[in-house]
């Protein structure tokens, strides 16, 4: 009797492993359906039109595969994608390109995790640099490294490297120092852009006295609440303090709470928390801190009202004009550059991106290579000029100003090739995460909205890590 | 990669996953005839296993982290919980943990009661439900996003003769409609971190009704006639007789919003980023630990927020305990 009921159980137990087996089965596979899609696009393999000869030394590297990960999406991933078409072709490798809003913390997770991408774009030295403390950053082949003496700056060279090994190789480039402007409202109303800081205040006083208010801001832009008026601030280090003080300031020999650095603090707030000044078209002082960056200087365009004189905002701040506005030397909006103390002095500030491997494959070499040539540099600068109407610049010094459509651009291009030009990287990108990413960004907003500067500079000193 | 080597993959997995539920169940088939405790054992097991390496190791990791530097390296002792009961930031994130831990679980359960009495029986009951039932169907993002347009603030001294500014946020157009000055909702504190709570009020209140209304409907109807008979009113039946008999669901209810907000996250990060004194535990976690690189002090603050979840849910399983054994 005990032995047949037994059986009879034995027989249930496995009837209901039989029944999870297949509705596991049943979810996986209707699972595999939704993802399966995306994996269809195969490379076609074999040359295209274009002339593969350039290609030859990255060999035969057919059916690899190479992952990179950005935080550049859409519209601006399409020309990344675009621009390796031709690599892929002739190679036979095939680019697979991911990106979202959240790399800067994903990338981290993913690097700690060991489930890293072949290739990530990083905005950032800072970044880099705690990407490399990961240990999972592959240093780059000799190729790369010959490519980046020959195509960019040593200035550049050195933003990709970490503790004096070089790991990655620039790619994108922004210039920072930049204010917004429109041509034809100077125009009519008489206005002359400003050649030295003297004279931009100058010409901010003659506006309120005119009765119009000069300048519009905002920093808002969610988790990274504040970023704009960082930059605002090391303009102005760079400006009143010099390019030395200000690489002191970044390696953290020079604090926060120095008066070098009080002081650019005060000259921003002559500016942003000047009632008198700001928020044209916005509001109060405050409201800096409520507006989303990508909102603020539309105002500029007199066909949106010009409300607004004067927005300063990094070149790529182009993209947020509506499809058809003229920006051009004499259009409704262009930008002119920020000036230095004297006409003489030419600082800059400006940011770019870096081409970190994980992987030393060798057709994750063999792209990364390609990466770092003027061929590549031209690739991408044409195929944002007619995917994205251009936004898109870089230090490489093969790139033929011929490829870039966007008035902006060139002005970019410009200034970055002036022989006078101090060229700096963004400072809270190369600050440590604490500061640059965090209270630099959270204590600028609190000082916008009244916080005082001492108490600003004091808290944001105090995050910066110890030892 | 291609489709082929990840089905293959899969089925693998499958198989394996089926001769361990297989074996498993074998075992424990086999032990039976020695007594079921014993076959107990072989299914808690995996389970056991899966925790220990899914819940339990993070933890003491966690804990472990919590002691340690920003980059996880050096042992610093209580610093880092030095840091966020003594730095003046931090102690407004605690501040405003414990507002959103206090008020919303009693406003949302006091509304949510109110509506589910208010409806009961009522015309159209599943209509009024269902409309007070909706936001729960919204993601926290999702509804961060609709109510930041609600508030969305146009200052009108940005504006001038010819170019008035015109408020997109509803509430404040009503306010300008009724006469008053447009308010900026997200900016003064500590009023902002009311407003926020409003969101999850609003999403949490729907939740309330509907676990309310069900354990009204679940009285005896005995109870209410006798009740009735005996000449009781309509407050005095809610006193003595309604909210007696729905005691342990609202203690339920309570205690999960609570443990929902003290893990608010979604809301603040999409509506303020933790800007303008809004932030509480679980977003400075998140930022302090992702976006500053300093996982020490996210650690510690993540140890915080676990600690202080701890008494609402062994208060929340006694309630269940004690319900049970009546």
């Amino acid at each position: 009797m005990t032995r047949t009921r037994l059986r009879a159980r034995q027989g249930v137990a496995l009837a209901a492993s039989a029944a999870a087996i297949a509705l596991v089965f049943a979810g996986c596979s209707s699972d595999d359906n939704g993802g399966g899609g995306g994996g269809t696009g195969t490379s076609t393999g074999g040359g295209g039109g274009d002339d593969c000869s350039v290609y030859k030394q990255y060999g035969d590297l057919k059916g690899k595969t190479v992952t990179i990960y950005a935080g550049i999406i859409t519209p601006e991933d399409q020309p990344y994608i675009d621009s390796f078409k031709p690599f892929e072709q002739c190679t036979g490798v095939k680019v697979n390109y991911t990106a979202d809003k959240n790399f800067e913390q994903q990338i981290l997770v993913q690097a700690k995790a060991g489930n890293a991408p072949d290739i990530a774009i990083v905005p950032q030295p800072g970044l880099l640099a705690q990407l490399v403390g990961t240990g999972k950053v592959v240093k780059p082949p000799q190729a790369v490294s010959d490519n980046v003496d020959k195509f960019f700056g040593a200035d550049w060279k050195k933003y990709g490297t970490v503790d004096g090994t070089f790991y990655a190789a620039p790619s994108g480039a922004s210039v920072k120092s930049l204010v917004w402007y429109s041509p034809v409202a100077f125009k009519d109303a008489g206005y002359e852009v400003p050649k030295t800081l003297d004279e931009l205040k100058t010409l901010s006083d003659k506006m309120v006295a005119d009765g119009n208010k000069p300048w519009c801001a905002g920093i808002n832009s969610g988790e990274a609440t504040g970023w704009p008026l960082t930059d605002w601030i090391e303009d102005f280090v760079l400006r009143l303090d010099g390019g030395d003080v200000f690489d002191k300031w970044v390696s953290g020999d020079v604090k926060f709470t120095d008066p070098q650095i009080v002081q650019a603090f005060d000259a921003v707030g002559a500016y942003l928390k000047n009632p008198d000044y700001v928020n044209a078209g916005i509001g109060d002082v405050k409201s800096i801190a409520t507006t989303t960056f990508q909102e603020a200087g539309l105002g500029i365009d007199p066909t949106a009202g010009g409300t607004c004189w004067m927005h300063r905002q990094a070149s790529f701040y182009a993209a947020n004009f509506p499809k058809g506005t003229k920006i051009a030397p004499d259009g409704d909006v262009y930008a002119f550059y920020l000036p230095g103390k004297t006409e003489s002095d030419h600082p800059v500030l400006g940011a770019g991106e870096f081409v970190t491997a994980f992987s030393d494959r060798p057709e994750v070499q063999a792209l990364q290579t390609f990466w770092s040539t003027d061929t590549w540099a031209n690739l991408k600068a044409k195929a944002s000029s007619s995917d994205t109407g251009g936004g898109w610049i870089s230090g490489n010094k093969g790139l033929d100003e011929a490829n870039l459509v966007n008035p902006i651009d060139k002005l970019s291009v410009e200034i970055l090739k002036d022989p006078n030009t101090v060229f700096r990287f963004d400072a809270s990108d190369q600050m440590p995460a604490a500061v640059g990413s965090g209270a630099f960004w959270k204590q600028g907003t609190s000082w916008i909205t009244g916080q005082s500067t001492q108490d600003t500079v004091t808290k944001i000193q105090a995050a910066w890590p110890k030892s | 990669m291609d489709v082929a080597p990840k089905l293959l993959d899969m089925v693998w997995a499958i198989l394996i996953f089926g001769a361990v539920i297989v074996g498993i169940l074998g075992l424990a088939a086999l032990y039976e005839k020695r007594g079921g405790r014993r076959a107990g054992w072989w299914f808690l097991g995996p389970s056991l296993v899966l925790l220990a390496i899914g819940l339990v190791y993070p933890a003491l990791r966690t804990l472990w982290n919590s002691f340690r530097d920003a980059g996880g390296g050096k042992f610093i002792g209580i610093d880092n919980y030095t840091t966020i009961f003594t730095n003046s930031d931090e102690l407004v994130v605690l501040r405003n943990t414990v507002l959103w831990t206090l008020v919303t679980p009693f406003v949302a359960t006091a509304i949510g009661l109110l509506y589910a009495i208010l409806v009961d029986r009522a015309k159209g009951e599943a209509v009024a439900k269902a409309v007070i039932f909706l936001p729960m169907a919204i993601s926290l993002v999702g509804a961060s996003i609709i109510w930041k347009f609600m508030y969305d603030f146009r200052d009108p001294s940005g504006g001038t003769a010819k170019h008035p500014i015109q408020q997109i946020g509803l509430i404040n157009q009503v306010i300008v409609w009724l006469g008053g000055k447009p308010y900026n909702f997200l900016l003064n504190s500590p009023w902002n971190t009311f407003f926020l709570i409003v969101v999850m009020i609003w999403i949490q209140a729907g939740f309330a009704m509907t676990i309310l209304s069900a354990s009204i409907k679940a009285i005896p109807a005995d109870i209410v006639e006798a009740a009735r008979l005996d000449g009781v009113g309509g407050f005095e039946m809610f006193r003595y007789v309604t909210f007696p008999s729905i005691r342990p669901a609202v203690v339920v209810v309570l205690t999960t919003i609570a443990i929902a907000c003290l893990k608010v996250f979604d809301i603040v990060r999409t509506m303020t980023g933790g800007n303008f004194d809004t932030d509480v535990i679980a977003n400075t976690f998140y930022s302090q630990t992702f976006s500053a690189n300093n996982q020490g002090l996210g650690a510690a603050l993540a140890v915080v927020l676990f600690i202080l979840v701890i008494p609402i849910i062994v208060y929340n399983v006694r309630q269940l305990r004690a319900s049970e054994g009546r």
